[in-house]
């Protein structure tokens, strides 16, 4: 068997998130070439492939505020061995989650309605449009999440950790100065 | 680590000064021979009336603690100084140390249990530590970085708790409350104010301030009570100091908690930072891997 | 309210006109009027000021905020130390929560006998929420934890008095004074005709004791000795941990302090027992004797009964009991003419927080303070009220004492096992013809005491409450006793209808609404395990949760500060064991699936924006 057949099959999403963590995947820098050695890449912002195939790993940023959301996470959930929660707001649903104390109603009323300069404001109604929940979730209140890299963002050097923690067949584990909640 | 016990011998008017009392510097036992117990197989001697965390601390050795401070009165809430002594669950923070006890805390079952804790105090609340100015310098938080606290696990309450921003100098974010009570003490028993209470009963308990209004303004509460700097986590915090030093290089950035002296009081008063607040500030959070400093405006 | 009649709009005027003037009658010195008799009662004491925020809360149905102010004052306590300790109480209330508040008892056994559906119609009949108070102020309907008549219920409180036997009928009736705003006073007295269900007596319900015999006897064998009769008898305390009463009395004797004291413990909040219901109904002379002779035993000059909040009722009865033994020369100074015999009994009430029977937060509860159980040790014994020396006993504890000072340890020690000594009362309640009070001599099977009640196709008894045993029918043929099966008394009977996932859930609510919120894994883990249950209870559970589940039992029974964490996850320990079908049918979901229905997180978005096309919807679970 040569190291071709043996590559892992990533596929990567930024679902409530900021690509914040995916810019600190990228920060993994020279390091991207020896995980292209082991690894290829499904749907990702980094291919622009659409849907995801069955893979080996799926890394979910984000947590869930809408409809879509839980769409995408369910795909990812149904097609990866493995599914890996990045950074804070796909772990407990981050700066985003800080809207769960209102109610949704209030947020759309104040924001399309009764915002200073809106005139005949609506609520969009698009069914192109995903609908929001009514709270921002972490993922793993909906899927069975199998690891957590913590972090806004997680450092390039915590995600090379724990993807080579996991090539190599080893549990992921994060030291000090490496796991970080800010 | 001696200087960590010994002032709870200043503290005057706090209870306990008995089971205190009898310590030295060194937390050997002042009759002759020190009376010994063992913790994960180390001998550590001890004096009579102290507890064991006191003890393992004059020791030099950590046990992970939220609600124990030196200088109060032990409450022993949050549990997550849990230990096994001779084999049975107990809290660390209030059990008196015995003559020949065999001691555990630092094993697996243990640091699972502890883990599972601080998820629980993580979802109970709304701690979103990129957020929060605490961040870094937060006892739970490196609590949890040294359990190795990956994710919160269980489903969160995401519970509504009003800000306090009334008082000129200081901001109450109740948020991040984990109610264990060290403002609660430190007002009554050092300031002499009861400015902190707790009210509601089991997972409505909550913090409470001593004014008709609920707030904070119009309490006796000053930035120079003690109470203004013992809260282990975010929720009494100095207005206009946000980010004077950056997240990443904050007191448990530079050193794990189990490496740090007994960080309460001193990790509350930052100094203000001449330039002001730094709202999303730069960060490092890769200070102690030298070869790729990631450094990235978020 | 446009086109209501104008007799109608007469009458709901007048009825806001009432409740305005209750609200807005708020000056400091409207407070003072009713709130300095109260102070000046318990002597401006502090110590009693969850005695006097009870008392407080008569005038309004709450406690005022400037009655607060007030009190502060007086008291010379801290605004925030009332509100906090009135935070604590489930009875107490800082808003105004309605002229009339129900609360329907929701035991399983009020549960099996309807109490849902009636608790419904009420709030229907009186356009109500349960939780809520009504908007014009009248009323509020909500539950509470087991009001101790499960051989009646269903059953609620009034106003915080009992009323039993809820039917359809009564449930109208009561709708119907609340609407007519009767005082609770001028209900009929039959809705508040307890009954005392004694179906089995044995040597303590049977003895007659005559008042101050059991004294007399002390007397007459001399201090020391009755103590050693105690010891002789082998009593061990009835309240749930079986400690050796003796022992006990002994300790407390020997420890050094300026004051000794003595406690019943009267707060019976466990589901399912009500034996000291009946003991304090009809037995209280034993009671109040047992506590007599324990006071002159340890050297105490004060007792306290601390009784539930739901048992107030019984107040007057008890008050007038003490009063009586006062007079005969039972109670109070030169006790049957021993010039140093001295001791004297108050009655302090709860205010609906099971927590409260445990002993050191019972007594932090006696000192007027949130009730949070302490750290142990020091125990009561030594440290207990205001630090003294404290005998904390339960109310079938002191009447059995009685009993053996009167007939001596021996006599006592011979009834019964050769590990369990005596009698033991239980509280039957649940799937029986006969439900109510029996005592036997320790020893006694479950089958029997199910043939003695009447049970038939019983599939599980829950024993000792819900920190208890759920015992299975294999079992029957277990005894009741300290080494066998332990019991606070209660004994509610399941027969093969019975759905006992559902007598677990029903216990793991209890004990989240129970605990005290002191220490993490009890504060935050009941809930999450209320939570789960409540998820398979839905449909939505998978073996995921179930493991979990099973995680935070060891993590609550290993880590909790006292006996109501440790003991929370009992039920689903044992019933998992015991009826894993009732369990496995739950788990209806392979694989995980949320706690929370994603379709119903958008509806608030499909109203906003008008839409219900299948995009705006979502399955719970990914098919
Ligand atoms: C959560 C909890 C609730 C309790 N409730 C009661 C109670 O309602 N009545 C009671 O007598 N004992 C109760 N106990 C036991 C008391 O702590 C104490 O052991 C008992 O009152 C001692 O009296 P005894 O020795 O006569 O049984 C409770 C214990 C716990 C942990
Ligand atoms: S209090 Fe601590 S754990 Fe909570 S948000 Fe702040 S930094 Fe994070
Ligand atoms: S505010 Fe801080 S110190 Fe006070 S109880 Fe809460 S967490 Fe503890
Ligand atoms: S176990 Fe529960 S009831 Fe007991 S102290 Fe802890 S929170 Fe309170
Ligand atoms: S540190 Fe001991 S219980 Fe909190």
């Amino acid at each position: 068997m040569n190291a071709e057949t043996k590559k892992l099959r990533v596929a990567t999403t930024s679902l409530a998130g900021c690509f914040g963590c995916h810019i600190s995947f990228l920060d993994i820098d020279e390091r991207l070439l020896d995980l292209v050695q082991l690894v290829e890449f499904d749907r990702s912002p980094l291919t622009d492939i659409k849907t995801c195939g069955p893979c080996d790993i799926g890394i979910i940023e984000g947590g869930l505020c809408n409809a879509e959301n839980v769409h995408v996470l369910r795909e990812f959930r149904a097609n990866c061995k493995i599914l890996i929660a990045l950074g804070a707001c796909a772990v407990n649903g981050g700066l985003p989650a800080q809207r769960n104390h209102l109610s949704l109603s209030a947020i759309l009323e104040e924001v399309y309605h009764a915002q200073h300069g809106l005139v005949d404001g609506f609520i969009p109604n698009d069914p192109e449009l995903p609908l929001p929940l009514d709270k921002v979730h972490p993922i793993h209140e909906v899927v069975k999440v199998d690891y957590f890299i913590p972090g806004c963002p997680p450092s390039a050097d915590a995600i090379w950790k724990v993807l080579t923690d996991l090539l190599a067949g080893k549990e992921p584990e994060l030291g000090h100065g490496l796991i970080h909640y800010d | 680590m001696n200087k960590d016990v010994t002032f709870a011998l200043s503290s005057a008017g706090v209870g306990e000064s008995v089971a205190r009392g009898q310590l030295d510097r060194g937390g050997v036992a002042m009759n002759n021979k020190p009376a010994t117990f063992t913790l994960d197989g180390k001998t550590i001697p001890f004096s009579a009336g102290q507890t064991l965390i006191q003890a393992a601390m004059a020791a030099g050795v950590y046990i992970p603690h939220l609600c124990y401070n030196p200088e109060f009165k032990p409450h022993g809430s949050c549990k997550l100084c849990t230990v096994k002594a001779d084999g049975r669950h107990t809290s660390s923070c209030t059990h008196q140390a015995q003559d020949g006890m065999v001691v555990e805390s630092d094993t697996k079952e243990i640091n699972d249990e502890r883990r599972a804790l601080l998820q629980m105090l993580f979802v109970e609340g709304n701690h979103f530590c990129p957020s929060c100015e605490k961040s870094g310098n937060c006892q739970l938080q490196a609590t949890a970085y040294e359990i190795g606290m990956m994710s919160p696990h269980f489903d969160h309450f995401f519970p509504d708790r009003p800000l306090d921003a009334s008082h000129p100098d200081y901001l109450l974010d109740f948020n991040r409350c984990i109610l264990c009570s060290l403002c609660v003490r430190a007002s009554r028993d050092v300031d002499g104010k009861n400015v902190f209470a707790l009210s509601g009963r089991g997972i409505k308990s909550h913090l409470i301030v001593n004014a008709k209004s609920g707030r904070l303004a119009d309490t006796g509460f000053s930035g120079e009570d003690k109470a203004a700097h013992v809260c282990p986590v975010g929720v009494i915090l100095k207005k206009r100091v946000g980010f004077a030093v950056p997240i990443g290089s904050r007191s448990f950035d530079e050193q794990p908690i189990s490496a740090t002296p007994h960080p309460g009081p001193a990790a509350a008063t930052l100094p203000p930072h001449p330039q002001g607040a730094c709202p999303v500030g730069p960060r490092s959070n890769a200070a102690t891997l030298p070869p790729h400093p990631t450094v990235k405006d978020v | 309210m446009g086109v209501e009649s104008p007799a109608r709009q007469k009458k709901r005027f007048s009825r806001f006109a009432t409740i305005e003037s209750l609200l807005m009658a708020s000056p400091t010195d409207t407070h003072a009027e009713y709130l300095d008799p109260i102070l000046s009662r318990h002597q401006h004491n502090a110590n009693d000021l969850l005695q006097i925020l009870i008392a407080a809360q008569d005038h309004y149905g709450y406690i005022h905020s400037d009655a607060i102010d007030h009190l502060s004052e007086q008291l010379k306590l801290p605004r925030s130390k009332i509100e906090g300790v009135s935070g604590f109480y489930s009875f107490l209330h800082l808003q105004a929560n309605g002229e009339y508040r129900v609360l329907f008892s929701d035991n399983i056994t009020d549960r099996m006998l309807g109490n849902m559906d009636l608790m419904q119609s009420m709030c229907s009949q009186l356009w109500v929420e349960p939780g809520k108070v009504s908007e014009d102020g009248l009323l509020s309907i909500n539950t509470t934890s087991c009001t101790g008549l499960c051989d009646q219920g269903p059953a609620l409180l009034v106003n915080n008095i009992a009323i039993n036997r809820l039917t359809r009928e009564r449930v109208n009736a009561i709708a119907e004074l609340i609407r007519e705003r009767v005082p609770v006073s001028a209900w009929p007295a039959m809705f508040f005709a307890i009954e005392d269900n004694i179906r089995r007596k044995d040597i303590l319900l049977d003895s007659h004791l005559k008042p101050g015999s059991a004294l007399a006897a002390l007397l007459q064998r001399g201090t020391h000795e009755t103590l050693h009769e105690i010891r002789t008898s082998a009593l061990r305390g009835r309240g749930g941990a079986g400690f050796s009463t003796g022992l006990k009395w002994e300790f407390c004797r020997d420890a050094p302090g300026e004051q000794h004291y003595v406690v019943c413990n009267a707060d019976e909040g466990e589901p399912g027992t009500f034996k000291d219901r009946v003991l304090l109904n009809g037995y209280a002379d034993m009671v109040f004797e047992g506590m007599t002779l324990c006071a002159r035993i340890v050297g105490a000059s004060k007792g306290f009964l601390y009784l539930r909040g739901e048992y107030r009722y019984l107040l007057e009865h008890l008050q007038a009991v003490l009063q009586h033994r006062r007079q005969q020369k039972l109670l109070g100074s030169n006790i049957l003419g021993h010039a140093d015999f001295n001791f004297d009994i108050e009655i302090h009430l709860g205010a609906g927080a099971y927590i409260c029977g445990e002993e050191s937060a019972l007594i932090e509860s006696l000192e007027g303070k949130r009730g949070t159980p302490r750290n142990r040790p020091p125990f009561p014994v030594t440290h207990g009220y205001l630090n003294q020396p404290t005998v904390v006993n339960n109310v079938e504890t002191f009447a059995s004492a009685s009993l053996i000072a009167l007939h001596g340890g021996a006599w006592y020690a011979a009834i019964g096992t050769d590990t369990s000594h005596g009698t033991k009362i239980l509280s039957v309640s649940g799937d029986c013809e006969r439900p109510g009070l029996y005592e036997y001599p320790f020893g006694v099977t479950v089958a029997q005491v199910l043939a003695d009640c009447g049970a038939q196709d019983t599939q599980a008894v829950q024993v000792s409450g819900a920190s208890g045993v759920c015992i299975a029918a294999d079992e029957f043929e277990r005894h009741i006793a300290f080494d066998d099966i332990p019991t606070a008394g209660a004994f509610m009977v399941f027969d093969q209808s019975r759905d006992m996932f559902e007598v677990a859930r029903n216990f793991v609510h209890f004990f989240a609404h129970e605990s005290c919120g002191f220490c993490t894994p009890c504060r935050v883990g009941t809930s999450l395990l209320s939570n789960m249950m409540d998820k398979l209870a839905e449909g939505h559970g998978s073996p995921y949760d179930f493991a979990e589940i099973e995680k935070l039992n060891a993590l609550l029974q290993s880590t909790s500060h006292c006996g109501l964490g440790h003991s929370a996850c009992n039920p689903v320990l044992d019933t998992i064991a015991k009826f894993r079908p009732a369990y496995d049918k739950r788990l209806a979901q392979k694989d995980f699936v949320p706690a929370f229905d994603l379709d119903h997180a958008l509806s608030q978005a499909r109203q906003m924006t008008g839409r219900d096309d299948t995009g705006a919807h979502l399955e719970r679970s990914h098919e």
